[in-house]
């Protein structure tokens, strides 16, 4: 065991971590956020993907100890300063993108680091980026739709309906 | 002119805001203070005799608070199952014990042989790896066929054979159709797999047991659809807790799909265990583990047949399925390729002659249960594909071929036992056409061939059958239990409420839905209606969520009580506003005295309801709360015509789907955004059914797609934007709302159509291939074209 320090949405969070212990195990079981989730044991399916050092990872794949002094975000870090939706989250709301909401944090986080990298994303490009999130619920449509349109995009034309 | 609230508005879902911001409530997210952790040791082979377990040197690593073994639950009941069938000659199935852990025998790679409690979960599977199993191997069955051959080996040494129950229906039919299939101008003949597939919720299953002792009472914390249904399952059949004892919460559940309906031994365990070692404890699934125990889904083989006369109307089906049961039966897995398969094989067609006979067949795998779907569309893929290759070896045209053959009048009483209601299949099938351009087609076809690429066009129609009902019926069937649904309204005295539904929402946004009704029957804001499910502590027994249920049988419950509340109301108001209380009218939130100007707010009422000043004590009791429990009279039958373009890669045999358009008829609809995204998601798992899904064992019984890695999941890059259109609306004849149901309908109309559209592409370039099984991989696909 060792104490590991990590700058978690903006605020300095201590916890112990074994040799072991993987950064999503540290964010649920020692800060006790769990709205990271963990969806596999393969690192296949992104439901707990969150940003480190302003990178989206999947937390099941980084070990705790390794990323001691690291900066992270994770989904509870993502609404605006007043407590409002922030853009990503607001279009998902927006456009129904979420059914059980259990990938939905990972999908969010994914998304918000696909925008920052490409700002006008095309279908194509969403699709392809969020290759790594696993929703069985929503079949992506109304999730793609939600991306664009946090892109600024009008989502109209990318719909067929 | 879309609403922006009530019943046919799309409000954006309240639950949303808490799954946006990491602030769900999960199982996996709840610790209880002071809890131990579980794991399981598992079974590594498919079959084999337990010569002995050896737990010493795990229960002397620290940490370890425990190690149970079969041993531990002498006296306790096995996981039971919630239907029994009866079989051709009017005898019961076979129904093997289902033990919480592994009783002298391992029946399937997965089956639980130990369990350890450990202060950790690390510590816990650490241990499970020092536990020593003697196990002889014995050779296992997989294969159907090669299970009910003479001298197989047994999955069950106490059963007669392998053979769960052969099942005729109706079996009064059998000779007339046989008759009318030799005497047929055409026979069309089809031998297909329905392929074995894994729900895959992405939520893994997670159970914590709590017990109290101060008042002997014991809670579960699990991922379930239906809380009350684990309750009476797990009280009364495997650990003697009484209801009054137990209580199972079932919190945001992250997708169900079917898997998370069962009651599962793992439950039983940690509900037992945390009272045996007096401290919570908690279980939570890795999706490995999830691959070997979750139930499984499909896993038909079936041939049917087809007989049409020489006008090409429909004159006869005669099919026989042989239905994968797995190892054990799980909770509802006897009545899938029945009730839920061989009512269904009418389609949307009034073909006059059917008979469906099914050998459920005990195998050394995981059980297999109700998957999205559950037997529908098993009968909808054999149906449409036979009738798309019926259509090509008749060379006529695959759509005039069904609708020559639509059922037109309703209700219609079809030969497999079940009343339509209602239904217009040629208006969805013209809703559909109309969505596609068919005319275009050819010229879309050019295009792709232009890019060295073969363009199909496949489609199909479905029906389904919602709200399987009602229980007197049901129970005739087989089924142990009712499938009626409740639902309590608790109104405020300042005119809030409160809805207890039986239902369970684990995606389908009721939070929202259900608001919309009742807040549009009172005329009040939504907001002021909240919509409580999950917890048998706080809900009226009900049955829960899965088989497109809960609008319709669920929401009726909830109308009804609504209706009760009105009532009452209405009485009061006429007290405190010396009208008739015919006189009453509800509008918009006011009642009002018809003729006159008198009026009293919704929120007068309730006050009054509670503050009984000026009220009819002598006539009714104070308060205003009511419970209803609706068992509807019939199934709902939603239905629709989809269509999908495909293009096969000739070089390669990948098929890549251009596009999908759904017409459905899901009567009348209650929220439109909910309505398409519970399609689209539908979509998505008949797409992966049919193009990638595929749960495989070799013939040793091991588990070849036991993680993402080998199971292959339809991700973003795999699908196309969807067409969706529900704007044909047949509304369901005998439930308040007129709703049908729309949560299956995307798995179950979707495979045939890729099928049949990939045949398409490749009868385009003169491969006559008939069939290919899914799921329709490149090597597949490609094999075909090499004939
Ligand atoms: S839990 Fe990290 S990718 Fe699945
Ligand atoms: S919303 Fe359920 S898995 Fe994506």
């Amino acid at each position: 065991m060792a104490k590991v320090t990590m700058t978690v949405n903006g605020k300095t969070r201590t916890a112990e971590a074994e040799g072991r212990t993987l950064l999503v195990e540290w964010l649920r079981e020692g800060l006790r956020l769990t709205g990271t989730h963990v969806g596999c044991d393969t690192s296949q399916c992104g439901a707990c993907v969150v940003h480190v050092d302003g990178e989206a990872v999947k937390a099941c794949t980084a070990l705790a100890q390794e990323l001691d002094g690291a900066e992270v975000t994770t989904i509870e870090g993502m609404a605006n300063a007043d407590g409002s939706l922030g853009v990503v989250q607001q279009a998902f709301q927006d456009y129904h993108g979420l059914q059980c909401g259990f990938c939905t944090p990972g999908m969010v986080m994914s998304a918000a680091a696909l925008l920052k990298e490409n700002p006008k994303p095309t279908e194509a490009e969403v699709r392809h980026y969020l290759e790594g999130n696993i929703c069985r619920c929503t079949g992506y449509h109304n999730i793609v739709k939600a991306v664009m349109a946090a892109s600024g995009q009008d989502v109209a034309p990318v719909a067929a309906e | 002119m879309p609403k922006d609230t009530g019943i046919g508005a799309s409000p954006k879902r309240r639950e949303d805001v808490r799954f946006l911001t990491g602030k769900g409530r999960y199982t996996d997210d709840i610790n209880v203070a002071g809890q131990a952790h579980v794991a399981f040791l598992r079974s590594d082979v498919a079959h084999g005799t337990i010569n002995g377990i050896d737990t010493s040197a795990a229960e002397a690593m620290e940490g370890v608070v425990r190690v149970f073994t079969a041993k531990d639950f002498e006296g306790v009941g096995g996981i039971p199952c919630g239907w029994q069938i009866t079989d051709r000659q009017g005898n019961p199935m076979q129904e093997p014990k289902h033990p919480v852990l592994a009783e002298g025998k391992v029946r399937h790679v997965g089956d639980p042989i130990a369990a350890v409690v450990a202060e950790s979960a690390a510590i816990a599977r650490d241990a499970c790896e020092a536990i020593e199993v003697d196990i002889s191997d014995l050779p296992a069955v997989i294969d159907m066929k090669k299970a009910l051959a003479d001298g197989a080996p047994k999955v069950h040494d106490d059963l007669t054979s392998n053979l769960c129950y052969d099942w005729g229906f109706v079996e009064e039919n059998r000779e007339a159709v046989d008759k009318a299939i030799a005497e047929a101008a055409h026979v069309t003949t089809l031998e297909l797999v329905n392929n074995r597939l894994v729900a895959n919720p992405m939520e893994p299953r997670v159970a914590v047991g709590d017990y109290a002792a101060h008042d002997d009472s014991s809670t579960l914390y699990t991922t379930s659809q239906n809380p009350h249904v684990i309750r009476l399952l797990m009280g009364a059949f495997v650990l003697g807790i009484p209801e009054h004892k137990l209580r199972v919460v079932a919190p945001d559940v992250g997708g169900g799909f079917g898997t998370k309906i069962f009651h599962y031994a793992e439950e039983a365990f940690c509900t037992f265990a945390a009272k045996a070692c007096e401290r919570p404890v908690k279980w939570t699934a890795s999706r490995s583990e999830a691959f070997m125990s979750d139930a499984h889904g499909r896993d038909h083989v079936t041939k049917i047949e087809l007989a049409l006369d020489a006008d090409n109307n429909f004159t006869a089906i005669r099919t026989e399925t042989h239905a994968n049961m797995g190892a054990y039966l799980s909770t509802f897995a006897p009545s899938v390729p029945t009730w839920l398969h061989g009512t269904l094989m009418a389609g949307n067609y009034k073909t006059p002659l059917i008979y469906v006979n099914v050998k459920a067949v005990f195998t050394n795998t995981v059980p297999v249960d109700a998957y999205r779907g559950a037997g529908r569309p098993e009968a909808t893929f054999q149906l449409e594909r036979v009738i798309d290759k019926a259509a090509r070896e008749l060379g006529v045209d695959p759509v005039d071929l069904r609708r020559q053959n639509f059922v037109t009048e309703f209700p219609y009483a079809t030969p497999v036992a079940v009343e339509y209601d209602t239904g217009d299949y040629g208006a969805t099938m013209d809703r559909l056409l109309e969505m596609i351009d068919r005319d275009g087609f050819e010229a879309r076809r050019k295009e792709s061939e232009s890019r060295g690429k073969l363009r199909g066009l496949g489609l199909n129609c479905y029906i389904e059958a919602c709200g399987i009902a009602p229980s007197s019926l049901v129970g005739q069937l087989g089924a142990r239990a009712g499938l009626y649904e409740s639902a309590t309204v608790r109104v405020n005295a300042t005119g809030g409420l409160v809805v207890m539904t039986g239902s369970h929402s684990h995606g389908q946004g009721h939070e929202t839905s259900f608001a919309q009704v009742v807040a549009d029957m009172i005329g009040i804001d939504e907001n002021q209606v909240e919509i409580v499910h999950g917890d048998t502590a706080n809900t009226p027994m009900g049955m829960g969520t899965y088989g497109s249920r809960s609008l319709a049988v669920g929401g009726s419950a909830m109308v009804r009580a609504t209706e009760k509340i009105i009532a009452k109301a209405k009485k009061i108001a006429a007290h405190i506003m010396e009208a008739a209380e015919g006189d009453i009218e509800l509008k918009d939130g006011q009642f009002t005295v018809a003729g006159t100007d008198k009026s009293m707010a919704w929120g007068d009422v309730t006050l009054a309801a509670y503050v009984p000043h000026n009220y009819p004590l002598e006539e009714i009791e104070p308060g205003l709360e009511e419970t209803a429990f609706y068992d509807p009279n019939n199934f709902t039958y939603p239905a629709g015509a989809y269509a999908c373009e495909v293009e096969v890669d000739p070089e390669t045999g990948r098929v890549e789907v251009l596009s999908f358009a759904a017409a459905d008829d899901f009567g009348n609809v209650v929220n439109p955004m909910i309505v398409e995204g519970q399609v689209h998601g539908g979509l998505a798992q008949g797409i992966g059914q049919a193009l990638f899904e595929n749960c495989a064992y070799d013939e040793e019984g091991q588990l070849l797609s036991a993680s993402y890695m080998d199971y292959s999941m339809p991700r973003s890059s795999d699908l196309p934007m969807f067409q969706v259109d529900h704007s044909c609306q047949t509304p369901c004849t005998h439930n308040p709302l007129g709703v049908k149901g729309c949560g299956e309908a995307g798995a179950i109309g979707s495979p045939p159509a890729i099928v049949n559209g990939v045949i398409d592409a490749l009868a385009s370039a003169g491969h006559d291939v008939g069939h290919i099984d899914m799921p329709l991989t490149p090597a597949k696909v490609w094999a075909a074209m090499q004939g």
